[in-house]
């Protein structure tokens, strides 16, 4: 359900300025810029402002400490294996699905569109819970998992289930709209001139989608190491072993630990705002490279 | 593994290779990962009588969480039409210092973990917070109280809006404005009458969005909510609470609850989107 | 209403969009304005309908200086090239628009709405359609809905962005006879915006004929198509065909060929680098091979439909060695087409019955 803004070219404000049809009296202006500027402010802002204002309330000492604690680090090595592990699967999941929906023409295909964009809909906390239903003890496969000695569900693979459920569109719904915008053509031309399916794929193809794939790999990976709904029902919550960075600070915050949870959490806003410049520069040389392919 | 029928390409379009192998991955995958998951919770919900069923979903409790999870995810959208209109118009209309940034932080409630934003907006709400201590004194408690969950959800919702009207909004040729103002309509009326028309859908679909994902959000809500049972406990909030408690089956009810909810706003979503295209479409 | 700009001056960044424009344009006649695309015509437009504001210069409106009046108040109609109909609304609302936004107390009742819209619809022969939305209109017609919309609200003058521009060749013709029929019937001062010679020469009353910012001349479609004032004129106004030369008195000395020119000699001066100018039909080809005067040319190609022939040649002697040969053009009646008995590649004089010299500006 995210609302995508890739490649689409930004108008210069000025056009409107200058044009007495599509001008508002000064004092108009003024209130709708300041009162979009003021919820911006109350709601953004302030927000990603106070978690780094927090981090750092009690200074340098207390936040190195709180990072260098060993499970702090057990979090970041696992975060870091979740997102790992789940994105490279939905990458090569929405460069197929993109390839198929994109490139062919087939009945019912807006209807598995819809279907990919599903796991957007659903509330994270049921992206969890369908993975209890299906592996927790009381689950289908409970007892045959039980037997087996397997473990899923408060473990690394159903942390891992879930953040693949939750981050599943992503690429997929990158690259739909941009590979249909860019049509068949060119890899028409490939196979014409002879190419087999991988040169096809890997000289003509990749190369016209790299940005959007990108764009939303990055996406992918934000989501893949923020989940906390759909992960806090599947882990468990055990410390050193099935605690990611967003659950740490849930567990720190709920210690009355403040100063290390902010400061926990500042290392994810600190992954948000890399995420947000990464995005806009892949915005900026994507439109700065084909300024007509535009996709919402 | 052979696919159906269903899905074979029409004959001219098969020039290019792997489609039999990209579509088959694409339905293993999403059979697997999304859909046979998802029919397990309709499948255990089924094993309770619809009486039983419908004594879950409708105890008192639950249906406290509903009335505030839908109530201040209503109240969230509607906000961020508001405002998420006039920072579209900003954004696109006007220039002022840092508006690259404000444009790239726009999408922050994407990006920034909720279970952060969470502890973020109750530091600044609470009592002692920035903000909260603002408040406090007027008589108006944020953290802790339905507020907060409003909050919240206003906070999740910003980039639908503004992400769904900005492109409509840079779209619209000034020509339609122009011809207003040349018929001598002011510009309230050129807003009213030419401009809300051609933005209604796209602002729908923003607030539809906004709405959806309100009524699922978990992490920025729990943190703030104060977790009150009959007043400041929401819908995801009862799953948990019910599989903490082992009752799966309870837990599932109200999931198909959220989950018929979600279907609808689904169908809801996808034709306000094709009634926005068609509305803003060229087709001259 | 009478509509005056003057000195009116814009720019666009370091491009100069108009360069002190004056202009005067009589009440109650359609006006072209003419040139090129990027010569400044649809910025004057807009400028006169107050969608854009001049650097500096006055924009006079019935006399009064309409300069700093908001394009709100200036009650000019304007049709944009591109129709910008309220796709929302019917063709019905569509025209209605201008009436239900008047202030309370000008706007008139819904049944005087009413009837003024069927008045307009019916004028633009669109009444059965009123309840259609623009999109199920074909071009021409959303084209007529936004005129009637532009009419509407009674405006004093009527301005017109390419108003045909849009729209496929048969249209176009049959929307311009069409437009000037309406212009008769209405007599509203009009000014339309064209890049296309024929349309401006064949609708309009006046014709400005613009180019780079500046206004090359005005004039009335006869005056501007014998009389072109400058050499970028006769270059836009139909073919035609360019001998560059030296003028000597009363001839033009082009290569080893001399024509006779008419000019007054005060006017070009002797010895002078100079160009001239002759339509295609203003050629003569003489295939007597003993006779000398005019421009030794071959036979090309011979282009017979209709009433009258084309003929294309190439000059025999290139300006100079490394250079194509000249291309020239020839009309002529068929009767006369057939009593020379031509053929291609035969070796030709032409002469022109009638040139108009231009002296060269650089040396």
């Amino acid at each position: 359900m995210a609302v995508a803004g890739v490649l689409h070219a930004r108008v210069d404000a000025r056009r409107y300025q200058t044009n007495a049809a599509t001008r508002e009296s000064p004092w108009v202006k003024r209130l709708i810029l300041g009162l979009a500027l003021a919820f911006f402010a109350l709601f953004l802002l302030m927000p990603l402002i106070a978690v780094f204002a927090e981090a750092f309330r009690k200074g340098w000492f207390t936040y190195v400490t709180a990072l260098s604690d060993p499970d702090a680090l057990a979090a970041v090595r696992l975060t870091l294996l979740i997102a790992a592990i789940a994105v490279p699967l939905n990458l090569v999941f929405g460069v197929a699905a993109a390839w198929a929906i994109a490139k062919f023409e087939f009945r019912g295909k807006r209807f598995l569109t819809t279907l990919i964009d599903l796991p957007f809909s659903v509330s994270p906390v049921i992206a969890g819970l369908i993975f209890v239903l299906l592996f927790g003890a009381q689950g289908w496969f409970g007892e045959w998992l039980f037997e087996h000695d397997v473990k899923i569900v408060f473990a690394v693979p159903g942390l891992v289930l879930a953040t693949i459920f939750v981050t599943f569109p992503f690429v997929a719904r990158e690259l739909i709209p941009l590979m249909e915008a860019q049509g068949r053509e060119e890899e028409e031309a490939a196979v014409v001139l002879g190419a087999n399916g991988f040169q096809l794929f890997w000289r003509v193809t990749l190369p016209n989608i790299k940005w959007g794939l990108l764009y939303g790999v990055i996406l992918c990976n934000a989501r893949a190491m923020g989940e906390f709904g759909a992960v806090s029902v599947v882990s468990g919550h055990i410390r050193g072993q099935t605690n990611t960075l967003p659950l740490h600070v849930e567990i720190l915050y709920n210690e009355y630990n403040f100063s290390a949870a902010f400061a926990v959490a500042s290392l994810l806003a600190l992954l948000a705002m890399v995420t947000l410049g990464l995005k806009s520069f892949i915005e900026w040389k994507a439109n700065r490279n084909a300024p007509t392919v535009g996709a919402i | 593994m052979s696919v159906a029928p269903f899905f074979n390409p029409t004959r001219q379009t098969r020039v290019l290779p792997g489609f039999h192998l990209a579509l088959g991955y694409t339905l293993v995958y999403l059979s697997l990962i999304v859909l046979i998951p998802l029919a397990a919770v309709f499948i255990t919900s089924a094993t309770l009588s619809w009486s039983e069923f419908w004594a879950v979903v409708s105890s008192p409790r639950v249906v406290a969480t509903y009335k505030l999870s839908f109530g201040a995810s209503l109240l969230a959208g509607a906000i961020n039409t508001v405002f998420g209109l006039m920072l579209a118009w900003a954004l696109v209309r006007y220039s002022f210092p840092g508006k690259k940034l404000i444009d790239a932080l726009v999408d922050l409630p994407f990006a920034l973990p909720t279970a952060v934003a969470g502890i973020a907006l109750t530091a600044l709400y609470a009592g002692n917070g920035w903000i909260g201590s603002l408040l406090e004194p007027l008589g108006i408690k944020v953290a802790f109280t339905p507020l907060g969950v409003l909050v919240a959800l206003v906070f999740i919702g910003v980039p639908f809006v503004v992400r769904t009207v900005q492109p409509i909004l840079e779209d619209l040729e000034t020509e339609l404005e122009e011809a207003a103002a040349s018929l001598g309509a002011n510009r309230w009326q050129t807003f009213t009458r030419v401009l809300l028309p051609v933005l209604l859908p796209a602002l729908l679909t923003g607030f539809a969005l906004a709405f959806a994902r309100a009524v699922g959000e978990y992490g920025s809500v729990i943190f703030i909510a104060g977790n009150i049972p009959m007043i400041s406990e929401i819908t995801p909030l009862i799953i948990i609470t019910k599989l903490e408690q082992y009752d799966y089956v309870g837990a599932t009810a109200v999931a198909v609850v959220m989950l018929v909810f979600s279907f609808i706003m689904l169908l809801a979503i996808n034709l306000l989107q094709a009634w926005s295209a068609k509305r803003t479409g060229r087709d001259r | 209403m009478s509509i005056q700009v003057a000195n009116i001056h814009k720019t666009f960044g370091s491009f100069v969009a108009l360069d002190q424009v004056s202009l005067d344009f009589p009440t109650g006649a359609l006006t072209a304005l003419l040139g090129p695309s990027g010569c400044g015509k649809t910025t004057l437009l807009r400028i006169i309908a107050g969608l854009e504001t001049a650097d500096s210069g006055q924009v006079i409106l019935a006399g009064e200086d309409a300069s700093d009046t908001h394009v709100r108040q200036r009650r000019v109609g304007f049709v944009f090239q591109h129709y910008a109909l309220f796709r929302h609304m019917t063709v019905f609302e569509n025209v209605a628009f201008g009436l239900r936004v008047k202030p309370r107390r000008e706007r008139p009742k819904e049944a005087e709405i009413r009837q003024r819209v069927h008045r307009l619809l019916d004028l633009v022969q669109l009444d059965p359609l009123a309840n259609r939305f623009p999109s199920q209109l074909s071009g021409g017609q959303r084209q007529r809905v936004a005129l009637a919309r532009a009419l509407a609200v009674e405006p004093k003058v009527l301005l017109l962005d390419e108003p045909f521009g849009a729209l496929d060749a048969q249209v176009r013709k049959e929307l311009r006879r069409w437009l000037r029929r309406l212009h008769d019937e209405l007599h509203i001062t009009s000014l339309f915006v064209t890049h296309d010679q024929e349309e401006a020469l064949e609708v309009a009353d006046q014709v400005v004929l613009m180019n780079r910012g500046r206004v090359e001349q005005v004039g009335t479609p006869n005056a501007v198509y014998e009389q072109p004032a400058t050499p970028f004129v006769y270059g836009f106004l139909g073919a035609v065909n360019t001998f560059h030369g030296r003028i000597e008195g009363a001839h033009l000395r082009v290569g080893e060929a001399t024509l006779a020119h008419s000019e007054d000699q005060g006017e070009v001066a002797s010895g002078a680098q100079a160009v001239a100018f002759a339509r295609p039909h203003e050629l003569t080809i003489i295939t007597d091979p003993g006779h000398d005067a005019g421009i030794a040319a071959s036979v090309v190609r011979i282009l017979s439909f209709g009433a009258s022939t084309r003929v294309e040649l190439d000059s025999l002697t290139p300006a100079s060695d490394s250079e194509l040969p000249i291309h020239y053009e020839v009309m002529l009646p068929r009767d006369q087409i057939q009593a020379l008995k031509l053929v291609e590649g035969q070796r030709v004089r032409l002469v022109p019955s009638r040139i108009r010299i231009f002296q060269s500006q650089a040396a």
